[in-house]
């Protein structure tokens, strides 16, 4: 079972080919962000102000890595829970961001915005850290510097495995799996 | 009356901080290479082969396994004929975590308060619990205990007409709503009677017990099993996509309880089911 290779960021056409269960690598950039720079990032556009990256057509990696220890490019750095951000994260589609990766199923709200905006939500493999952190080639803090590990990162990585849970026409793999899995 | 002194004790756990994140326990390792062999679905299998991979490059490259390096939760077995000296026991163990995790590279996940969440910078304060026991010997359990399967935790104060069948659904309806966001294949903590906190502590104390060891009372082991089944028929599998592997064990601690309640309470661990211990 191979995985699709993708480039980040990714465009309209190949975020409308993935599927529900498709195992992904993603090569190219990607910013972080959890649950303070979401809060933040929600007060910020709700106050009429602009976001300090653009998100249009990225993707939002929810992490908060461990601290690299010297030599290190980024210290472990594997998903955080996606629900947390589920509140903020219409708000961001709306803005144009396309990809996220977390780990967890979403709010039905966020699924129909998903769907609405042809985004696509990724789950990377939550407690692979240390294999995750193999992948990422540069980390470099670009916004929130204030909110340490939780400030917004733009990251370089290559052949980043992830697996798609929403994709863009309604496709839930969560949900799949507890309808057609009792593998007896 | 035998002495341990405050150094003694903060650099045992600074130790245990840093391998408890670094060096996932081999009753993990092992429970997770079996659960491999069972699988029929490649997806599981596949998820299953990166956790272990990642469990090797942790060790190898001393770096933590993930990166929520958890909360530190200590459970002190304390020998009523042990004395402490040169300092506090809990300055002491907050000095370990300091440490710990300031040398260990690993992640500060602590706000010094639930209102106002500001970062302590260095993880502490820990959770310490104490238990006086006979001897003159200090042993410290630690969990880095990660907070995507605390969240997903539960307890209920059950009637005694729920009986054993009412905490079985109980448990197996924790587990289907924790869902993929606690990290599955998870262990489960299950505390049954004593009072509201005593479940909850029970079932902390349930996931410092290593994979495979069961209750030495025979009826709670034989709950333990049956759980465990009916979890793994759940279908949600490593990472809640989809499998047979959704808990790696299940564990029960039983304590005295009221004529008129049944307390039941689930802590569920992640498959980083980080647990080390040192005896002093």
């Amino acid at each position: 079972m191979s995985a699709k290779q993708l480039i980040l960021p990714l465009n309209q056409q190949q975020i409308r080919e993935l599927r529900a269960g498709d195992r992904v690598e993603l090569t190219g950039m990607m910013y972080t962000g959890r649950d303070a720079a979401h809060k933040r990032m929600a007060e910020t556009l709700q106050a009429g102000g602009s976001l300090p990256v653009d998100l249009a057509g990225q993707t939002i990696y929810y992490v908060g890595p461990t601290p690299a220890k010297p030599g290190q490019v980024i210290g472990s750095a594997g998903p955080t829970t996606s629900s947390r951000m589920d509140p903020y994260t219409p708000l961001l589609l709306a803005q144009g961001l396309k990809g996220m990766i977390g780990k967890g199923s979403r709010s039905e709200a966020v699924k129909n915005a998903i769907v609405q905006s042809e985004a696509v939500y990724f789950a990377a493999i939550g407690g692979a850290g240390a294999l995750i952190a193999k992948t990422i080639r540069s980390a470099e803090m670009v916004a929130y510097h204030d909110l340490g590990t939780e400030a917004i990162y733009r990251l370089e990585v290559e052949r980043f495995p992830v697996i798609v849970i929403n994709d863009g026409v309604g496709g839930d793999l969560y949900q799949q799996s507890l309808d057609s899995t009792r593998n007896d | 009356m035998r002495e341990v002194t405050y150094e003694q004790i903060v650099d045992a756990v600074k130790q245990l901080c840093i391998e408890a994140n670094v060096d996932l326990g081999f009753d993990v390792v092992r429970a997770m290479q079996e659960a491999r062999k069972r699988e029929k679905s490649a997806v599981a299998e596949e998820v299953l082969s990166q956790l272990l991979q990642n469990a090797e490059i942790a060790a190898a490259e001393r770096v933590p396994m993930c990166q929520d390096t958890g909360m530190s939760v200590f459970l002190v077995e304390l020998g009523q004929d042990c004395h402490i000296v040169g300092g506090s026991l809990y300055d002491a163990i907050n000095e370990g975590v300091r440490r710990g995790y300031g040398e260990g590279y690993l992640r500060a996940s602590i706000v010094h308060d639930p209102i106002q969440r500001k970062n302590t910078g260095d993880n502490t304060p820990g959770i310490v619990h104490v238990e006086l026991v006979a001897g003159d010997t200090c042993t410290i359990h630690m969990t880095a205990k990660g907070f995507g399967s605390e969240n997903m935790s539960r307890l209920k104060m059950m009637k005694p007409s729920d009986g054993i069948e009412g905490v079985k659904a109980f448990v197996l309806e924790t587990v289907r709503l924790a869902g993929p966001n606690a990290c599955p294949p998870v262990v489960v903590g299950v505390g049954l009677g004593g009072n509201f906190e005593m479940s909850a502590y029970l079932a902390k104390r349930a996931l410092f017990r290593p994979i495979g060891e069961r209750n030495q009372r025979e009826d709670a082991a034989q709950l333990e099993l049956a759980l465990l089944e009916q979890i793994n028929q759940l279908g949600l599998g490593p990472q809640g996509m989809g499998g047979r592997t959704t808990a790696l064990d299940v564990h029960v601690e039983l304590y005295a309880t009221h004529i008129a309640g049944l307390p039941v309470a689930v802590n569920i661990n992640c498959h980083a089911s980080r647990h080390k211990h040192v005896t002093l």
